[in-house]
């Protein structure tokens, strides 16, 4: 009985010595595992910027939104109804217990201009809440007060693409920009955020005081009413009875008796953190397995050259069985040839995947993640592949008779 | 003692549906150490005698007994393992693996056998040496002549210790003195050593080279007898 470390070098020869062929053989490994890899980086990547794009948002963040509206039996669908006012927001952040700041928003698109520089972007109507619920930092100036919310000041705090756009590197706190023809005055100017995950730049924003958003900017379909309201808790563990706080008081405020008919929806940044994590999960299983078809490809193509190669060594196998060699042998010494070359395709799938993906997250700044799992996933599959296609040749070759293999020209 | 027994052996090959018996029933009995030739033309049924002496088929009815073990109901495997320990093979086209060198091809048996690496080298060694290619161990088949790569076969053959030398054609590809050379070690290696050599030829030349000739024509034994009897019969012809 032959060694397995002997067999395992009688198949390496024959792989060094054929070298063009074992290349091109292990070529579709070396693809399907590649793809395999840099497809996994890419989203174990998204969902880790998912996560931490979430938690600086703050993960124990509340988002209430308008909800749908039923009438007639006909039910209108999310935000359908401009049901959340100013006066909710003030009521849940006085009368909820565990909660520490509300955020009332009523955001529009406008075009900003200064001197003869000008630029349309998001105009977000505030409440001073918005420093503390979403994490902003100022760079230059100062908050809006709640003086300035309480008169609809028209003050504006630019964000840094803004600030850039029409100010250039020049200081624009205590310059008048004009929106939709108002004068405005400049106070302040946001810490930069970088782009969101969804590629969104967050820094291309004007805060304007909520009140001057809905009563000097953007007509409103009812008085005093918000696009949303985000609450940011206490701490974590209180979040489910914050929902609760908020949800009971809406509902008392909005003179709701059946929960089936609330007019507005909460919901919980942990929650939607959860959903997209799913969905990225999905997402990259689905690119996953789109890649490892491509694996399967290579392993036909390790089958063909196997099938050929087998057939050449026709009288290899003959004298070799002459000497002694059982079918075993020479079946164990295919199977060992093709797992040799789906595994060493393997390792360089992987490295050439790592590299991908490297690539891409150079080249497109998107984050990737070579996780080891996924590594050991795709290794593992090429050498399952490489045996599972091998099987077959292998087998066929320890079916030859030796006295037709010896005669075999 | 025997080393090979025979007992009417016959073999059938069976080709879309019309059947060729090659062997008819053939009997004889080889002892230990004797050098034996058989003979017969292409056509005779020496091939298919030759393929169930070295255990590479089996016979479809009849006895054959290599070293007292019966070979006829062997499966693929036994016939390997038999084949490995007691059968050194040496063929008309030396079939040497082309990618190994004088060494590795030398080896090749025992790697089957499975003895450890030091083992397998220092026996290649010795198997080369008494051939006399030593100083030819590194290099491939395409780089030696044709006697030289029939001696490493012979190296080869030796190597496991099998009891049996199976020679088929062994000069068939080489020049009458190189022939000869390969013929004078296998007469020593049978004289010195004890080796039973059983050599199937058509060439009546060689059949000089045996003690004992098997004639085989058209699937049976024509003659089997001593080396002077062949010869005062070429002579009469």
């Amino acid at each position: 009985m032959i060694s397995f470390v002997e067999t395992c070098r009688v198949s390496f020869r024959a792989i060094v010595s054929n070298k063009m062929r074992s290349g091109l053989a292990m070529l579709g490994i070396v693809i399907g595992v590649g793809a395999v890899i840099a497809m996994l980086a890419l989203g174990a990547g998204a969902t880790l910027q998912i996560k931490s794009v979430m938690s600086s948002m703050g993960s124990n963040l509340l988002t209430i939104r308008p909800g749908t509206v039923t009438s007639g039996g006909i039910r209108m669908g999310a935000g359908s109804t401009p049901s959340l006012t100013l006066s909710d927001a003030t009521a849940i952040k006085e009368e909820c217990p565990s909660i520490e700041e509300v955020l009332a928003q009523y955001s529009g698109v406008a075009q900003v201009v200064y001197g003869n520089q000008n630029w349309s972007t998001q105009i977000s109507g505030v409440t001073e809440g918005v420093f503390v619920v979403n994490d902003w930092q100022l760079k230059l100036g100062r908050p809006f007060t709640e003086q300035d919310i309480r008169s609809a000041a028209k003050v504006a705090i630019l964000g840094t693409t803004v600030a850039q756009e029409l100010f250039g590197y020049s200081d624009p706190v205590g310059e008048t920009i004009r929106i939709k023809n108002i004068p405005f005055q400049v106070i302040g100017v946001l810490e930069p955020k970088g782009e969101s995950s969804w590629g969104r730049d967050q820094d291309d924003v004007v805060m304007v005081p909520v009140t001057t958003a809905q009563k000097r900017l953007f007509g409103m379909p009812r008085p005093d009413m918000v696009s949303s309201i985000t609450v940011k808790v206490k701490s974590e563990d209180l979040l489910d009875r914050a929902q609760e706080e908020v949800t009971l008081l809406l509902r008392q405020r909005h003179k709701i008796s059946n929960p089936q008919d609330d007019d507005f929806t909460v919901r919980n940044m942990q929650q939607a953190m959860e959903a997209a994590q799913e969905s990225m999960k999905v997402m990259s299983l689905l690119l996953g397995s789109i890649a490892s078809v491509s694996l399967l490809v290579g392993g036909i193509g390790i089958m063909n050259v196997m099938l050929v190669s087998v057939t050449e060594r026709t009288r290899e196998i003959g004298i070799r069985m002459a000497v002694g060699a059982t079918s075993k042998d020479i079946m164990l010494q295919f199977l060992a040839e093709s797992g040799m070359l789906s595994m060493t395709g393997g390792a360089v799938g992987v490295f050439l995947g790592a590299l991908l993906s490297y690539v891409l997250s150079q080249a497109f700044n998107w984050q990737t993640v070579v996780l080891p799992g996924s590594v050991a996933l795709s290794f593992g599959f090429s050498a399952l592949v490489g045996i599972v296609f091998g099987l077959y040749p292998a087998y066929k070759a320890s079916l030859l008779n030796p006295i037709d293999a010896l005669r075999y020209e | 003692m025997a080393l090979i027994e025979v007992k009417d052996v016959r073999k059938v090959y069976r080709m879309d549906g019309v059947e060729f018996e090659a062997l008819k029933g053939v009997s004889f009995s080889i002892e230990k150490g004797e050098f034996v030739i058989i003979m017969g033309p292409s056509g005779s049924g020496k091939s298919t005698l030759m393929h169930i002496l070295g255990a590479l088929d089996v016979p479809t009815s009849g006895s054959y007994l290599l070293d007292d073990r019966e070979i006829t109901d062997m499966t693929r495997d036994e016939l390997a393992r038999v084949r490995n320990a007691k059968i050194g093979f040496i063929f008309q086209g030396f079939n040497l693996l082309p990618r190994m060198n004088a060494m590795e091809n030398v080896e090749l048996p025992m790697l089957y056998a499975g003895h450890p690496t030091a083992e397998r080298k220092r026996k290649a060694e010795e198997a080369l040496e008494l051939v006399g290619l030593l100083d030819w161990a590194d290099h491939r088949p395409n780089q030696l002549s044709g006697g030289q790569q029939q001696r490493v076969a012979i190296a080869r053959a030796l190597v496991n210790d099998a009891p049996l030398l199976l020679a088929d054609e062994p000069t068939g590809s080489l020049d009458s003195k190189t022939g000869a050379q390969v013929m004078e070690m296998l007469v020593s290696l049978n004289e010195k050593r004890g080796i039973t050599v059983v050599l199937v030829t058509h060439d009546s030349n060689i059949a000089s080279y045996g003690k004992r000739v098997i004639g085989v024509l058209d699937g049976l034994i024509s003659s089997d007898g001593s080396k002077e009897k062949v010869e005062s019969r070429v002579d009469v012809e």
